[in-house]
Protein backbone atom coordinates (compact mmCIF):
# COMPACT_ATOMS: atom_id res chain seq x y z
CA UNK A 1 0.00 0.00 0.00
CA UNK A 2 1.21 3.51 -0.83
CA UNK A 3 2.04 5.73 2.07
CA UNK A 4 -0.02 8.88 2.47
CA UNK A 5 1.94 10.50 5.28
CA UNK A 6 5.71 10.36 5.33
CA UNK A 7 7.54 11.53 8.40
CA UNK A 8 11.32 11.79 8.19
CA UNK A 9 13.56 12.29 11.19
CA UNK A 10 11.14 14.71 12.82
CA UNK A 11 12.56 16.54 15.81
CA UNK A 12 10.98 19.05 18.10
CA UNK A 13 12.58 20.75 21.04
CA UNK A 14 10.95 23.46 23.07
CA UNK A 15 12.57 26.52 24.56
CA UNK A 16 14.35 25.41 27.68
CA UNK A 17 15.72 22.39 25.87
CA UNK A 18 12.94 19.84 26.38
CA UNK A 19 13.04 17.42 23.47
CA UNK A 20 9.47 16.33 22.73
CA UNK A 21 10.38 14.43 19.56
CA UNK A 22 13.81 12.93 19.05
CA UNK A 23 13.83 12.06 15.39
CA UNK A 24 10.66 10.21 14.46
CA UNK A 25 10.52 8.45 11.09
CA UNK A 26 7.25 6.87 10.08
CA UNK A 27 5.30 6.02 6.95
CA UNK A 28 1.55 5.92 7.33
CA UNK A 29 -0.19 3.84 4.71
CA UNK A 30 -3.21 5.01 2.83
CA UNK A 31 -6.43 3.61 4.25
CA UNK A 32 -5.00 2.09 7.41
CA UNK A 33 -5.84 2.66 11.04
CA UNK A 34 -2.66 3.35 12.94
CA UNK A 35 -2.78 3.44 16.71
CA UNK A 36 -0.05 5.36 18.48
CA UNK A 37 0.37 4.04 21.97
CA UNK A 38 2.35 5.74 24.65
CA UNK A 39 2.18 7.09 28.17
CA UNK A 40 1.23 10.69 28.92
CA UNK A 41 3.91 13.09 27.81
CA UNK A 42 5.46 10.62 25.37
CA UNK A 43 5.18 13.00 22.41
CA UNK A 44 2.04 11.64 20.75
CA UNK A 45 0.23 14.97 20.72
CA UNK A 46 3.36 16.86 19.71
CA UNK A 47 3.76 14.53 16.74
CA UNK A 48 0.17 15.10 15.64
CA UNK A 49 0.32 18.84 16.28
CA UNK A 50 3.42 19.13 14.15
CA UNK A 51 1.91 17.26 11.23
CA UNK A 52 -1.23 19.39 11.44
CA UNK A 53 0.62 22.72 11.58
CA UNK A 54 -0.11 23.69 15.16
CA UNK A 55 3.52 23.50 16.22
CA UNK A 56 6.58 23.88 14.03
CA UNK A 57 9.20 21.18 13.82
CA UNK A 58 12.79 21.92 14.84
CA UNK A 59 14.06 19.73 12.02
CA UNK A 60 13.00 16.91 9.76
CA UNK A 61 10.20 16.82 7.22
CA UNK A 62 6.63 15.65 6.79
CA UNK A 63 4.67 15.20 3.60
CA UNK A 64 0.95 14.53 3.35
CA UNK A 65 -0.19 13.12 0.03
CA UNK A 66 3.21 14.18 -1.32
CA UNK A 67 2.78 17.80 -0.18
CA UNK A 68 5.35 19.21 2.23
CA UNK A 69 3.58 20.53 5.32
CA UNK A 70 5.63 23.73 5.36
CA UNK A 71 6.28 24.65 1.74
CA UNK A 72 2.96 23.42 0.45
CA UNK A 73 0.90 23.84 3.61
CA UNK A 74 -2.38 24.63 1.92
CA UNK A 75 -2.46 21.41 -0.09
CA UNK A 76 -1.17 19.34 2.83
CA UNK A 77 -3.57 20.71 5.43
CA UNK A 78 -6.54 20.46 3.06
CA UNK A 79 -6.21 16.70 3.29
CA UNK A 80 -6.12 16.60 7.09
CA UNK A 81 -8.83 16.52 9.71
CA UNK A 82 -7.93 16.84 13.39
CA UNK A 83 -9.93 15.86 16.44
CA UNK A 84 -8.04 17.29 19.40
CA UNK A 85 -7.74 15.73 22.79
CA UNK A 86 -9.25 18.61 24.72
CA UNK A 87 -12.85 19.51 24.12
CA UNK A 88 -12.30 22.97 22.73
CA UNK A 89 -15.56 24.46 21.50
CA UNK A 90 -17.26 27.83 21.65
CA UNK A 91 -19.87 27.26 24.37
CA UNK A 92 -22.47 29.69 23.04
CA UNK A 93 -22.22 28.71 19.40
CA UNK A 94 -24.76 26.41 17.75
CA UNK A 95 -23.61 23.00 16.56
CA UNK A 96 -24.42 23.55 12.90
CA UNK A 97 -22.66 26.94 12.83
CA UNK A 98 -19.39 25.67 14.23
CA UNK A 99 -19.41 22.81 11.73
CA UNK A 100 -20.12 25.24 8.88
CA UNK A 101 -17.31 27.45 10.16
CA UNK A 102 -14.82 24.57 10.09
CA UNK A 103 -15.76 23.67 6.56
CA UNK A 104 -15.42 27.31 5.51
CA UNK A 105 -11.93 27.55 6.99
CA UNK A 106 -10.87 24.82 4.60
CA UNK A 107 -12.06 26.94 1.70
CA UNK A 108 -14.98 24.72 0.86
CA UNK A 109 -18.29 26.27 -0.06
CA UNK A 110 -21.46 25.32 1.78
CA UNK A 111 -22.70 21.76 1.39
CA UNK A 112 -25.75 21.43 3.60
CA UNK A 113 -26.56 17.91 2.38
CA UNK A 114 -23.02 16.75 3.16
CA UNK A 115 -23.10 18.31 6.62
CA UNK A 116 -26.50 16.75 7.27
CA UNK A 117 -25.20 13.29 6.47
CA UNK A 118 -22.17 13.79 8.73
CA UNK A 119 -24.32 15.03 11.61
CA UNK A 120 -26.78 12.17 11.14
CA UNK A 121 -24.00 9.62 11.12
CA UNK A 122 -22.77 11.03 14.41
CA UNK A 123 -26.30 11.16 15.87
CA UNK A 124 -26.05 14.93 16.14
CA UNK A 125 -28.71 15.96 13.65
CA UNK A 126 -31.40 16.49 16.30
CA UNK A 127 -28.98 18.68 18.22
CA UNK A 128 -27.84 20.78 15.29
CA UNK A 129 -29.48 23.96 16.59
CA UNK A 130 -28.48 23.42 20.22
CA UNK A 131 -25.84 25.55 21.83
CA UNK A 132 -22.67 23.59 22.50
CA UNK A 133 -22.86 24.22 26.26
CA UNK A 134 -26.16 22.31 26.36
CA UNK A 135 -24.52 19.12 25.11
CA UNK A 136 -23.10 16.26 27.16
CA UNK A 137 -19.38 15.52 27.10
CA UNK A 138 -19.81 12.66 24.66
CA UNK A 139 -21.90 14.80 22.34
CA UNK A 140 -19.25 17.52 22.40
CA UNK A 141 -16.66 14.99 21.33
CA UNK A 142 -18.92 14.06 18.43
CA UNK A 143 -19.14 17.73 17.48
CA UNK A 144 -15.34 17.83 17.34
CA UNK A 145 -15.41 14.84 15.01
CA UNK A 146 -18.11 16.44 12.86
CA UNK A 147 -15.99 19.58 12.57
CA UNK A 148 -12.94 17.55 11.57
CA UNK A 149 -14.95 15.64 8.96
CA UNK A 150 -16.75 18.69 7.59
CA UNK A 151 -14.26 19.22 4.77
CA UNK A 152 -14.02 15.52 3.85
CA UNK A 153 -10.39 14.93 4.90
CA UNK A 154 -8.46 11.94 3.57
CA UNK A 155 -6.37 11.67 6.71
CA UNK A 156 -7.98 11.93 10.12
CA UNK A 157 -6.07 12.40 13.35
CA UNK A 158 -7.88 11.43 16.53
CA UNK A 159 -6.00 12.50 19.62
CA UNK A 160 -7.19 10.34 22.52
CA UNK A 161 -10.73 10.05 21.14
CA UNK A 162 -11.97 7.93 24.01
CA UNK A 163 -10.22 9.51 26.97
CA UNK A 164 -12.78 9.97 29.71
CA UNK A 165 -15.53 8.40 27.65
CA UNK A 166 -17.80 5.66 29.01
CA UNK A 167 -17.74 2.12 27.68
CA UNK A 168 -20.87 2.50 25.58
CA UNK A 169 -19.64 5.61 23.85
CA UNK A 170 -16.22 4.09 23.33
CA UNK A 171 -17.82 1.27 21.35
CA UNK A 172 -19.76 3.87 19.35
CA UNK A 173 -16.54 5.71 18.65
CA UNK A 174 -14.90 2.52 17.41
CA UNK A 175 -17.82 1.95 15.07
CA UNK A 176 -17.52 5.48 13.72
CA UNK A 177 -13.83 4.90 13.09
CA UNK A 178 -14.53 1.59 11.35
CA UNK A 179 -17.10 3.32 9.15
CA UNK A 180 -14.59 6.01 8.19
CA UNK A 181 -12.00 3.41 7.30
CA UNK A 182 -14.53 1.79 5.00
CA UNK A 183 -15.01 5.14 3.32
CA UNK A 184 -11.27 5.13 2.60
CA UNK A 185 -10.12 7.60 5.25
CA UNK A 186 -6.69 6.99 6.75
CA UNK A 187 -6.93 7.19 10.52
CA UNK A 188 -4.24 7.87 13.06
CA UNK A 189 -5.35 7.71 16.64
CA UNK A 190 -3.44 8.11 19.83
CA UNK A 191 -4.46 6.27 22.91
CA UNK A 192 -3.11 4.89 26.09
CA UNK A 193 -5.70 2.15 26.16
CA UNK A 194 -4.09 -0.98 24.79
CA UNK A 195 -7.45 -2.64 24.32
CA UNK A 196 -8.41 0.18 22.02
CA UNK A 197 -5.41 -0.40 19.79
CA UNK A 198 -6.19 -4.12 19.84
CA UNK A 199 -9.81 -3.56 18.92
CA UNK A 200 -9.52 -1.28 15.93
CA UNK A 201 -5.97 -0.73 14.69
CA UNK A 202 -4.30 -2.29 11.67
CA UNK A 203 -0.89 -1.29 12.92
CA UNK A 204 0.37 -0.22 16.29
CA UNK A 205 3.16 2.23 16.97
CA UNK A 206 4.65 2.72 20.41
CA UNK A 207 6.01 6.14 21.34
CA UNK A 208 7.85 6.93 24.49
CA UNK A 209 10.05 9.86 25.46
CA UNK A 210 9.82 11.31 21.98
CA UNK A 211 10.95 8.18 20.22
CA UNK A 212 9.05 5.72 18.11
CA UNK A 213 10.05 2.42 19.67
CA UNK A 214 8.21 0.13 17.32
CA UNK A 215 5.66 0.03 14.54
CA UNK A 216 4.18 -3.32 13.77
CA UNK A 217 1.16 -5.03 12.30
CA UNK A 218 -1.24 -5.54 15.13
CA UNK A 219 -1.64 -9.22 14.18
CA UNK A 220 2.09 -9.80 14.54
CA UNK A 221 2.03 -8.14 17.90
CA UNK A 222 -0.91 -10.30 18.86
CA UNK A 223 1.05 -13.37 17.78
CA UNK A 224 3.85 -12.25 20.08
CA UNK A 225 1.24 -11.91 22.72
CA UNK A 226 0.25 -15.55 22.21
CA UNK A 227 3.73 -16.57 23.31
CA UNK A 228 4.11 -18.08 26.71
CA UNK A 229 7.11 -18.80 28.83
CA UNK A 230 7.64 -21.83 30.97
CA UNK A 231 10.13 -21.45 33.77
CA UNK A 232 11.59 -24.75 34.85
CA UNK A 233 13.09 -24.15 38.27
CA UNK A 234 15.87 -26.51 39.19
CA UNK A 235 17.37 -27.74 42.42
CA UNK A 236 20.91 -27.26 41.07
CA UNK A 237 22.81 -24.35 39.54
CA UNK A 238 23.90 -24.67 35.91
CA UNK A 239 26.71 -22.95 34.03
CA UNK A 240 24.97 -23.29 30.69
CA UNK A 241 22.05 -25.01 29.03
CA UNK A 242 22.96 -28.75 28.82
CA UNK A 243 24.11 -29.66 25.30
CA UNK A 244 21.32 -32.14 24.67
CA UNK A 245 18.71 -29.46 25.46
CA UNK A 246 20.17 -26.55 23.50
CA UNK A 247 17.70 -24.83 21.16
CA UNK A 248 16.57 -21.31 20.16
CA UNK A 249 13.58 -21.50 22.43
CA UNK A 250 15.39 -22.41 25.60
CA UNK A 251 17.65 -20.23 27.69
CA UNK A 252 19.11 -20.11 31.12
CA UNK A 253 17.72 -17.50 33.48
CA UNK A 254 19.98 -14.93 35.11
CA UNK A 255 20.16 -16.70 38.44
CA UNK A 256 21.25 -19.86 36.59
CA UNK A 257 18.85 -21.95 38.60
CA UNK A 258 16.07 -22.16 36.03
CA UNK A 259 15.53 -22.84 32.36
CA UNK A 260 13.14 -20.62 30.44
CA UNK A 261 11.27 -22.16 27.55
CA UNK A 262 9.35 -20.01 25.09
CA UNK A 263 6.46 -21.56 23.19
CA UNK A 264 3.28 -20.75 21.32
CA UNK A 265 0.35 -21.60 23.54
CA UNK A 266 -2.00 -21.72 20.58
CA UNK A 267 0.08 -24.25 18.62
CA UNK A 268 -1.03 -27.89 18.42
CA UNK A 269 2.21 -29.15 19.91
CA UNK A 270 3.81 -26.96 22.51
CA UNK A 271 6.83 -29.18 23.01
CA UNK A 272 6.44 -29.09 26.79
CA UNK A 273 6.21 -32.87 27.20
CA UNK A 274 9.39 -33.53 25.24
CA UNK A 275 11.18 -30.73 27.09
CA UNK A 276 10.27 -32.15 30.49
CA UNK A 277 11.27 -35.67 29.53
CA UNK A 278 14.58 -34.35 28.17
CA UNK A 279 15.16 -32.49 31.44
CA UNK A 280 14.49 -35.73 33.33
CA UNK A 281 16.85 -37.60 31.04
CA UNK A 282 19.63 -35.11 31.81
CA UNK A 283 19.19 -36.05 35.45
CA UNK A 284 18.13 -32.56 36.55
CA UNK A 285 15.85 -32.23 39.59
CA UNK A 286 12.71 -30.14 39.14
CA UNK A 287 11.81 -27.80 41.96
CA UNK A 288 8.86 -26.00 40.46
CA UNK A 289 7.19 -24.97 37.21
CA UNK A 290 5.89 -21.47 36.43
CA UNK A 291 4.18 -20.30 33.23
CA UNK A 292 3.86 -16.71 32.10
CA UNK A 293 1.98 -15.03 29.28
CA UNK A 294 3.41 -11.92 27.67
CA UNK A 295 0.65 -9.47 26.82
CA UNK A 296 0.69 -6.49 24.51
CA UNK A 297 0.58 -4.52 27.70
CA UNK A 298 3.74 -6.21 28.88
CA UNK A 299 5.50 -5.66 25.57
CA UNK A 300 4.43 -2.07 25.82
CA UNK A 301 5.54 -1.61 29.39
CA UNK A 302 8.87 -3.22 28.62
CA UNK A 303 9.44 -0.87 25.72
CA UNK A 304 8.36 2.17 27.64
CA UNK A 305 10.54 1.41 30.61
CA UNK A 306 13.57 0.21 28.72
CA UNK A 307 16.53 1.76 30.43
CA UNK A 308 14.41 3.11 33.26
CA UNK A 309 15.25 2.64 36.85
CA UNK A 310 12.95 -0.14 38.00
CA UNK A 311 10.87 2.06 40.26
CA UNK A 312 7.18 2.80 39.90
CA UNK A 313 5.10 0.28 38.09
CA UNK A 314 2.01 2.42 38.21
CA UNK A 315 3.54 4.93 35.82
CA UNK A 316 3.35 2.34 33.08
CA UNK A 317 -0.27 2.82 32.11
CA UNK B 1 -6.21 33.48 -1.42
CA UNK B 2 -8.73 31.41 0.50
CA UNK B 3 -11.60 33.92 0.38
CA UNK B 4 -14.10 31.37 1.62
CA UNK B 5 -12.12 31.13 4.85
CA UNK B 6 -11.97 34.92 5.22
CA UNK B 7 -15.73 35.07 4.72
CA UNK B 8 -16.29 32.23 7.20
CA UNK B 9 -14.29 33.97 9.92
CA UNK B 10 -16.02 37.27 9.16
CA UNK B 11 -19.51 35.77 9.30
CA UNK B 12 -18.71 33.77 12.44
CA UNK B 13 -17.43 36.89 14.21
CA UNK B 14 -20.34 39.04 13.07
CA UNK B 15 -22.73 36.35 14.32
CA UNK B 16 -21.21 36.71 17.78
CA UNK B 17 -21.84 40.46 17.57
CA UNK B 18 -25.48 40.04 16.67
CA UNK B 19 -25.95 37.29 19.24
CA UNK B 20 -24.83 39.63 22.00
CA UNK B 21 -26.57 42.60 20.46
CA UNK B 22 -27.62 44.18 23.75
CA UNK B 23 -24.13 44.18 25.17
CA UNK B 24 -22.21 44.93 22.01
CA UNK B 25 -24.39 47.73 20.81
CA UNK B 26 -26.89 49.05 23.28
CA UNK B 27 -24.22 49.68 25.92
CA UNK B 28 -22.05 52.08 23.85
CA UNK B 29 -25.12 53.83 22.44
CA UNK B 30 -26.63 54.44 25.87
CA UNK B 31 -23.38 55.63 27.44
CA UNK B 32 -22.70 58.02 24.56
CA UNK B 33 -26.25 59.31 24.67
CA UNK B 34 -25.64 60.15 28.32
CA UNK B 35 -22.62 62.23 27.29
CA UNK B 36 -24.80 64.11 24.83
CA UNK B 37 -27.46 64.74 27.43
CA UNK B 38 -25.06 65.85 30.16
CA UNK B 39 -22.37 67.71 28.20
CA UNK B 40 -24.35 68.62 25.13
CA UNK B 41 -27.70 69.72 26.49
CA UNK B 42 -27.31 70.32 30.24
CA UNK B 43 -23.79 71.75 30.74
CA UNK B 44 -23.13 72.54 27.09
CA UNK B 45 -25.67 75.35 27.00
CA UNK B 46 -23.63 77.21 29.64
CA UNK B 47 -20.32 76.81 27.83
CA UNK B 48 -19.21 79.28 25.18
CA UNK B 49 -18.84 78.30 21.56
CA UNK B 50 -15.54 76.60 20.72
CA UNK B 51 -13.95 77.56 17.39
CA UNK B 52 -17.31 78.96 16.32
CA UNK B 53 -19.17 75.73 17.05
CA UNK B 54 -21.66 75.24 19.90
CA UNK B 55 -20.19 73.04 22.64
CA UNK B 56 -22.80 70.32 22.17
CA UNK B 57 -21.90 70.02 18.49
CA UNK B 58 -18.18 70.41 19.22
CA UNK B 59 -17.99 67.20 21.22
CA UNK B 60 -19.87 65.04 18.68
CA UNK B 61 -16.83 64.07 16.53
CA UNK B 62 -14.72 63.40 19.61
CA UNK B 63 -17.36 61.18 21.18
CA UNK B 64 -17.81 59.18 17.99
CA UNK B 65 -14.03 58.80 17.77
CA UNK B 66 -13.86 57.77 21.42
CA UNK B 67 -16.41 55.03 20.83
CA UNK B 68 -14.99 53.83 17.52
CA UNK B 69 -11.48 53.62 18.96
CA UNK B 70 -12.45 51.74 22.13
CA UNK B 71 -14.87 49.47 20.26
CA UNK B 72 -12.32 48.63 17.56
CA UNK B 73 -9.74 47.70 20.16
CA UNK B 74 -12.06 45.68 22.36
CA UNK B 75 -13.76 43.86 19.47
CA UNK B 76 -10.54 42.91 17.74
CA UNK B 77 -8.61 41.99 20.87
CA UNK B 78 -11.46 39.92 22.27
CA UNK B 79 -12.17 38.34 18.86
CA UNK B 80 -8.70 36.83 18.60
CA UNK B 81 -8.08 36.33 22.32
CA UNK B 82 -11.27 34.33 22.89
CA UNK B 83 -10.28 31.40 20.60
CA UNK B 84 -6.92 31.37 22.36
CA UNK B 85 -8.62 31.35 25.75
CA UNK B 86 -11.10 28.55 25.04
CA UNK B 87 -8.64 26.60 22.90
CA UNK B 88 -10.34 26.75 19.50
CA UNK B 89 -7.34 28.60 18.10
CA UNK B 90 -5.83 25.31 16.95
CA UNK B 91 -8.46 25.19 14.26
CA UNK B 92 -7.08 28.33 12.63
CA UNK B 93 -3.54 26.98 12.77
CA UNK B 94 -4.49 23.62 11.28
CA UNK B 95 -6.57 25.11 8.48
CA UNK B 96 -5.14 25.73 5.01
CA UNK B 97 -5.15 29.49 5.51
CA UNK B 98 -2.45 32.12 5.69
CA UNK B 99 -2.12 34.67 8.47
CA UNK B 100 -3.18 37.38 6.06
CA UNK B 101 -6.54 35.64 5.76
CA UNK B 102 -6.87 35.33 9.54
CA UNK B 103 -6.16 39.05 9.94
CA UNK B 104 -8.58 40.02 7.17
CA UNK B 105 -11.36 37.97 8.74
CA UNK B 106 -10.91 39.09 12.35
CA UNK B 107 -9.86 42.70 11.76
CA UNK B 108 -12.50 43.10 9.06
CA UNK B 109 -15.23 41.94 11.42
CA UNK B 110 -13.96 44.05 14.33
CA UNK B 111 -13.72 47.18 12.17
CA UNK B 112 -17.21 46.57 10.76
CA UNK B 113 -18.70 46.29 14.24
CA UNK B 114 -16.96 49.49 15.37
CA UNK B 115 -18.16 51.29 12.23
CA UNK B 116 -21.75 50.17 12.76
CA UNK B 117 -21.65 51.46 16.33
CA UNK B 118 -19.96 54.71 15.23
CA UNK B 119 -22.66 55.37 12.65
CA UNK B 120 -25.43 54.57 15.12
CA UNK B 121 -23.95 57.09 17.55
CA UNK B 122 -23.72 59.66 14.77
CA UNK B 123 -27.41 59.14 14.06
CA UNK B 124 -28.21 59.27 17.78
CA UNK B 125 -26.35 62.58 18.04
CA UNK B 126 -28.78 64.17 15.61
CA UNK B 127 -31.55 63.62 18.16
CA UNK B 128 -29.74 65.59 20.86
CA UNK B 129 -27.61 68.18 19.11
CA UNK B 130 -27.99 70.50 16.15
CA UNK B 131 -25.04 70.08 13.76
CA UNK B 132 -24.09 69.47 10.14
CA UNK B 133 -21.20 67.73 8.36
CA UNK B 134 -19.14 69.89 5.99
CA UNK B 135 -17.05 67.10 4.40
CA UNK B 136 -19.10 63.87 4.63
CA UNK B 137 -16.75 61.84 2.42
CA UNK B 138 -13.70 62.82 4.46
CA UNK B 139 -15.69 62.03 7.61
CA UNK B 140 -16.40 58.49 6.37
CA UNK B 141 -12.78 58.05 5.29
CA UNK B 142 -11.54 59.03 8.75
CA UNK B 143 -14.05 56.76 10.41
CA UNK B 144 -13.08 53.77 8.27
CA UNK B 145 -9.34 54.38 8.65
CA UNK B 146 -9.68 54.75 12.42
CA UNK B 147 -11.75 51.59 12.73
CA UNK B 148 -9.26 49.58 10.68
CA UNK B 149 -6.10 50.90 12.32
CA UNK B 150 -7.36 50.46 15.88
CA UNK B 151 -8.75 47.01 15.05
CA UNK B 152 -5.25 46.11 13.88
CA UNK B 153 -3.93 47.44 17.19
CA UNK B 154 -6.57 45.44 19.08
CA UNK B 155 -5.60 42.31 17.15
CA UNK B 156 -1.99 42.73 18.31
CA UNK B 157 -3.23 43.22 21.85
CA UNK B 158 -5.33 40.05 21.68
CA UNK B 159 -2.39 38.01 20.39
CA UNK B 160 -0.13 39.43 23.09
CA UNK B 161 -2.53 39.03 26.02
CA UNK B 162 -1.98 35.98 28.19
CA UNK B 163 -5.01 36.54 30.39
CA UNK B 164 -8.10 38.72 30.68
CA UNK B 165 -6.34 41.21 32.91
CA UNK B 166 -3.72 41.94 30.28
CA UNK B 167 -6.50 42.22 27.73
CA UNK B 168 -8.11 45.00 29.77
CA UNK B 169 -5.06 46.81 31.06
CA UNK B 170 -3.83 48.43 27.87
CA UNK B 171 -7.20 49.95 26.90
CA UNK B 172 -7.76 51.01 30.50
CA UNK B 173 -4.35 52.50 31.32
CA UNK B 174 -3.16 53.76 27.97
CA UNK B 175 -5.90 54.08 25.39
CA UNK B 176 -8.69 55.65 27.47
CA UNK B 177 -6.43 58.41 28.89
CA UNK B 178 -5.00 59.15 25.46
CA UNK B 179 -8.48 59.43 23.99
CA UNK B 180 -9.83 61.59 26.82
CA UNK B 181 -6.79 63.85 26.63
CA UNK B 182 -6.93 63.83 22.85
CA UNK B 183 -9.31 66.77 22.64
CA UNK B 184 -12.64 64.95 22.65
CA UNK B 185 -14.12 67.52 25.03
CA UNK B 186 -11.96 70.59 24.35
CA UNK B 187 -9.84 72.25 21.72
CA UNK B 188 -6.10 71.85 22.19
CA UNK B 189 -5.82 75.65 21.80
CA UNK B 190 -7.69 76.01 25.10
CA UNK B 191 -4.75 74.44 26.99
CA UNK B 192 -1.72 76.23 28.49
CA UNK B 193 1.12 76.20 25.95
CA UNK B 194 3.16 73.54 27.82
CA UNK B 195 0.26 71.13 27.66
CA UNK B 196 -0.33 72.01 24.03
CA UNK B 197 3.19 70.79 23.33
CA UNK B 198 2.67 67.64 25.38
CA UNK B 199 -0.58 66.97 23.52
CA UNK B 200 1.28 66.93 20.22
CA UNK B 201 2.80 63.60 21.31
CA UNK B 202 -0.65 62.09 21.66
CA UNK B 203 -1.55 60.41 18.36
CA UNK B 204 -5.25 60.56 19.16
CA UNK B 205 -5.12 64.38 18.99
CA UNK B 206 -4.44 64.14 15.26
CA UNK B 207 -7.31 61.76 14.71
CA UNK B 208 -9.90 63.77 16.57
CA UNK B 209 -8.68 66.99 15.04
CA UNK B 210 -8.92 65.54 11.54
CA UNK B 211 -12.32 64.08 12.24
CA UNK B 212 -13.59 67.38 13.61
CA UNK B 213 -12.27 69.13 10.52
CA UNK B 214 -14.47 66.82 8.43
CA UNK B 215 -17.46 67.97 10.46
CA UNK B 216 -16.88 71.71 10.94
CA UNK B 217 -13.89 72.68 8.82
CA UNK B 218 -11.94 73.71 11.94
CA UNK B 219 -8.97 71.79 13.31
CA UNK B 220 -6.16 71.89 15.87
CA UNK B 221 -3.60 70.54 13.40
CA UNK B 222 -3.49 70.63 9.59
CA UNK B 223 -5.62 67.92 7.98
CA UNK B 224 -2.66 66.45 6.10
CA UNK B 225 -0.80 66.00 9.36
CA UNK B 226 -3.83 64.14 10.70
CA UNK B 227 -3.88 61.85 7.68
CA UNK B 228 -0.17 61.22 8.00
CA UNK B 229 -0.52 60.39 11.69
CA UNK B 230 -3.17 57.78 11.05
CA UNK B 231 -1.15 56.44 8.11
CA UNK B 232 1.95 56.04 10.29
CA UNK B 233 -0.05 54.36 13.07
CA UNK B 234 -1.63 51.90 10.61
CA UNK B 235 1.79 51.23 9.10
CA UNK B 236 3.29 50.43 12.51
CA UNK B 237 0.41 48.06 13.36
CA UNK B 238 0.71 46.30 9.99
CA UNK B 239 4.44 45.89 10.48
CA UNK B 240 4.01 44.44 13.99
CA UNK B 241 1.37 41.98 12.72
CA UNK B 242 3.59 40.97 9.83
CA UNK B 243 6.40 40.36 12.31
CA UNK B 244 4.15 38.38 14.69
CA UNK B 245 3.09 36.04 11.94
CA UNK B 246 6.57 35.65 10.54
CA UNK B 247 8.01 34.74 13.90
CA UNK B 248 4.95 32.89 15.22
CA UNK B 249 5.24 34.96 18.42
CA UNK B 250 2.60 33.84 20.95
CA UNK B 251 0.93 31.81 18.21
CA UNK B 252 2.88 28.79 17.12
CA UNK B 253 5.38 27.05 19.35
Amino acid sequence: MASIVQIKDLKKSYKGGFEALKGVTLDIREGEILALLGPNGAGKTTLISTICGITTASSGSVTVGGHDIVRDYRAARSMIGLVPQEINLEPFERVINTVRFSRGLFGKSGDEAGLESILKKLSLWEKKDSQIRELSGGMKRRVLIAKALSHAPRVLFLDEPTAGVDVELRKDMWEIVAGLKQAGVTIILTTHYIEEAEAIADRVGVITKGELMLVEEKDKLMARMGQKELEVQLAETLDEVPKALQSDTLRLCDSKTALIYTYDARAERTGITSLLSAVAKEGLTLRDLVTRQSSLEEIFVNLVHEGDEPTDKEGAA
Amino acid sequence: MNWTAVRSIYIFEMARFFRTIAQSFLAPVISTSLYFVVFGAAIGSRIQEVDGVSYGAFIVPGLIMLTVITQSISNASFGIYFPKFIGTFFELLAAPISFLEIVLGYVGAAATKALIIGIIILVTAFFFVDFSIVHPMAMMLFLVLTAISFSLFGFILGIWAGNFEQLQIVPLLIVTPLVFLGGSFYSISMLPSVWQTVSMFNPVVYLISGFRWAFYDTADVPILTSLMAIGVFTGICLYVIWWIFRSGWRIRQ
